[in-house]
């Protein structure tokens, strides 16, 4: 059963949340790796899930995708991913890591056995993404190089008619070519407005223009939930020149770096706050970067959280 | 480049496409075709014992008539013994490859996909834990003793045409070969192999268990803790019965599906087994089977318990 009768709300279309979490709890010892989660994903968006090291980023998605107990409420496409694992993976794919496919598997049989074990899976479309690469049938995994494996992944993944895709640091290690490649074939050919993403990454600056939505999670909790529409209208960036730098601090930025003998502010438009007119006045006005509100927002208390959970 | 344009579905795809509808053993069999992919040494090291057998007995046809010729049974009672010891030999020998390949499988079943990482590919697909351990645990139970019957009665077959033609060709008593019921020797390796998978069920089952639970040495995690206790039986009482357990685990399945003696209470030769001396009731009731068969239907319920848990390594 996926649907969840819902009596009481008489909209007509009512979005089921493809992930919805309620208190999400998982504990490695004495360590709180995830700290009272609360979540929900509706279908079409392409969420970031950015945090330090050890935030707890892959214990949340390991919880999604079935691979870890976790006290709480979770339903992944309305079913319980602990005890339905092999049910949810008929719609739900993830890229754990690079380098997950079997070393000693050939190309052909990795398109065998997965056209063998998955109904959703149409063998054709992933030929087809093959065919783009410089990836022969014939080769075993262990021969290719790390960007062709995971090239080799994407298509085998993206050849699946899943509805909700979980990648966890799908491009980590890959140089700059395949990183943007495999962000570019993961919009153009797989995710439309009946999918929905879900990745975590360090590299934030591949993802900023791919995101629909964004989350900072740090020492299990989380720290910032937005959509990408909303990041943009509430953070601003100004570069001041330094006689207006004083000015400027009156206003209270949330982070203020240097850059080339100017001061870069970052401010918080929220509504109590400074306005997007008064910033003007010092100086152009600009969406920040993901990274650059990353380090704001978790800039003193990453470094405690590193290596704390995992 | 070959741009699909129409990779993208439309927007009610994911839902409204109706997934093809698949048989539920799929999954199963496609599990079992990837662990011979994977553990290629399933099917070539009995290949490679039954070459190796095969090149001593074509070795041995060189004298082979003129030894049949001048052959004097060692017992009267059982002429048949040394025209079945060849035949018997390769069976025997093909065996025991499979039980070594066996174990050595078991003990890196669910130990090598964490090692390698490669059970996060494999927990991304529509495949039980209790498909992939029962698919695991069919390659010792089910597929090697499979391959040993395929290849023993092909090399058997192989050598009675060229044991004839060596015979003829040295004008040998052809007519005494063909006394030796060999299809009634292969029905009772069949038989004889289907005792052994049953009987050996709970040590395969045991080492796949530890190979889902041991982070390293996976050897010495399932050897090691039951040959403790019989010590520590031993050292405290005196007594031997868990160290008899486990030699009758590894040795008694003979006793229990054959009768080793013929009427007259003369031990018999295992070369060549009468059909009247099949015990099958008596194996199919004996509580040591079933117990055993129990501990390994235990020992394979942990195992998928336990991959719900296990992640790389």
């Amino acid at each position: 059963m996926t649907v969840i009768a819902q009596p009481v709300i008489a909209v007509p279309v009512v979005a089921q949340p493809v992930i919805e979490a309620r208190g999400l709890r998982k504990a490695f010892g004495t360590t709180m790796a995830l700290d009272g989660i609360d979540l929900r994903i509706e279908e079409g968006r392409i969420l970031g899930i950015i945090g330090p090291n050890g935030a707890g980023k892959t214990t949340a998605l390991n919880a999604i995708i079935g691979l870890t107990p976790y006290q709480g409420e979770l339903k992944v496409l309305g079913r319980d991913p602990w005890m339905e694992r092999d049910q949810l993976m008929r719609d739900v794919c993830f890229i754990a890591d690079v380098a997950v496919l079997p070393r000693w598997m050939r190309v052909s049989q990795a398109l065998d056995y997965v056209a063998g074990v998955h109904p959703r899976f149409d063998r054709a479309k992933a030929e087809g993404f093959l065919a783009r690469t410089n990836i022969r049938h014939t080769s075993r995994v262990r021969e290719l190089s790390k960007g062709m494996v995971a090239q080799l992944h994407l298509a085998l993944v993206m050849a699946i008619d899943a509805r909700l895709l979980v990648l966890d640091e799908p491009t980590l290690g890959l140089d700059i070519l395949y990183r943007k490649q495999f962000y570019d074939s993961l919009l153009n050919d797989y995710f439309d407005h009946s999918r929905t993403i879900v990745v975590t990454t360090h590299q934030v600056e591949d993802v900023q223009y791919v995101l629909t939505d964004l989350m900072f999670i740090n020492r299990g909790r989380i720290a910032l939930n937005c959509s990408l529409e909303e990041f943009e209208s509430r953070y601003a960036e100004v570069a001041v020149k330094p006689e207006q730098v004083a000015a400027a601090r009156g206003f209270r930025p949330i982070h203020e770096r240097q850059v080339l003998g100017r001061s870069i502010l970052l401010f918080d438009l929220a509504p109590d706050k400074v306005e997007r007119q008064q910033l003007a006045a010092l100086g152009e006005v600009r969406t920040p970067s993901i990274a650059d509100l990353f380090v704001a927002v978790m800039g003193d208390s990453a470094g405690q959280a590193q290596g704390a959970a995992r | 480049m070959n741009i699909h344009s129409n990779a993208v579905p439309e927007s009610s795809g994911a839902q409204a496409m109706p997934p093809t509808v698949m048989r539920a053993t799929r999954p199963f069999c496609w599990s079992v075709r990837r662990e011979l992919w994977e553990n290629r040494s399933i099917y070539i090291a009995p290949l490679a014992a039954a070459g190796v057998y095969m090149l001593g007995f074509l070795i041995s046809l060189v004298w082979m008539p003129h030894h049949l010729r001048h052959l004097v049974p060692p017992d009267p009672e059982h002429p048949l013994i040394l025209l079945a010891m060849n035949y018997a030999h390769a069976g025997m020998l093909l065996t025991v490859t499979a039980f070594l390949v066996g174990i050595f499988y078991s003990l890196d079943a669910l130990h090598g996909e964490r090692r390698d990482r490669s059970i996060l590919f494999w927990k991304s697909l529509p495949v039980s834990d209790r498909t992939t351990v029962l698919a695991k645990a069919s390659i010792p139970l089910v597929v090697l003793p499979l391959i040993v019957l395929v290849l023993t009665v092909t090399v058997q077959i192989i050598m009675r045409v060229l044991t004839i033609a060596a015979l003829m060709l040295a004008h040998g008593d052809v007519a005494k070969e063909w006394t030796l019921p060999l299809f009634q020797m292969q029905v009772g390796l069949l038989y004889g192999l289907i005792v052994i998978a049953l009987w050996h069920a709970p040590i395969y089952c045991w080492f796949l268990l530890v190979s889902g639970w041991a982070r390293r040495a996976t050897f010495l995690w399932a050897v090691l803790p039951p040959l403790a206790l019989a010590a520590v039986e031993y050292i405290a009482f005196r007594t031997t019965h868990l160290g008899l357990l486990l030699q009758d685990r590894l040795f008694g399945f003979s006793g229990a599906a054959f009768d080793l003696k013929d009427k007259n209470g003369v031990p018999i030769d295992p070369h060549f087994i009468p059909l009247s001396l099949f015990a099958p009731g008596r194996f199919l009731s004996s509580p040591s089977l079933w117990v055993g068969l129990l501990l390994a239907a235990g020992f394979l319920a942990a195992a998928v318990r336990l991959r719900r848990y296990q992640g790389p390594i």
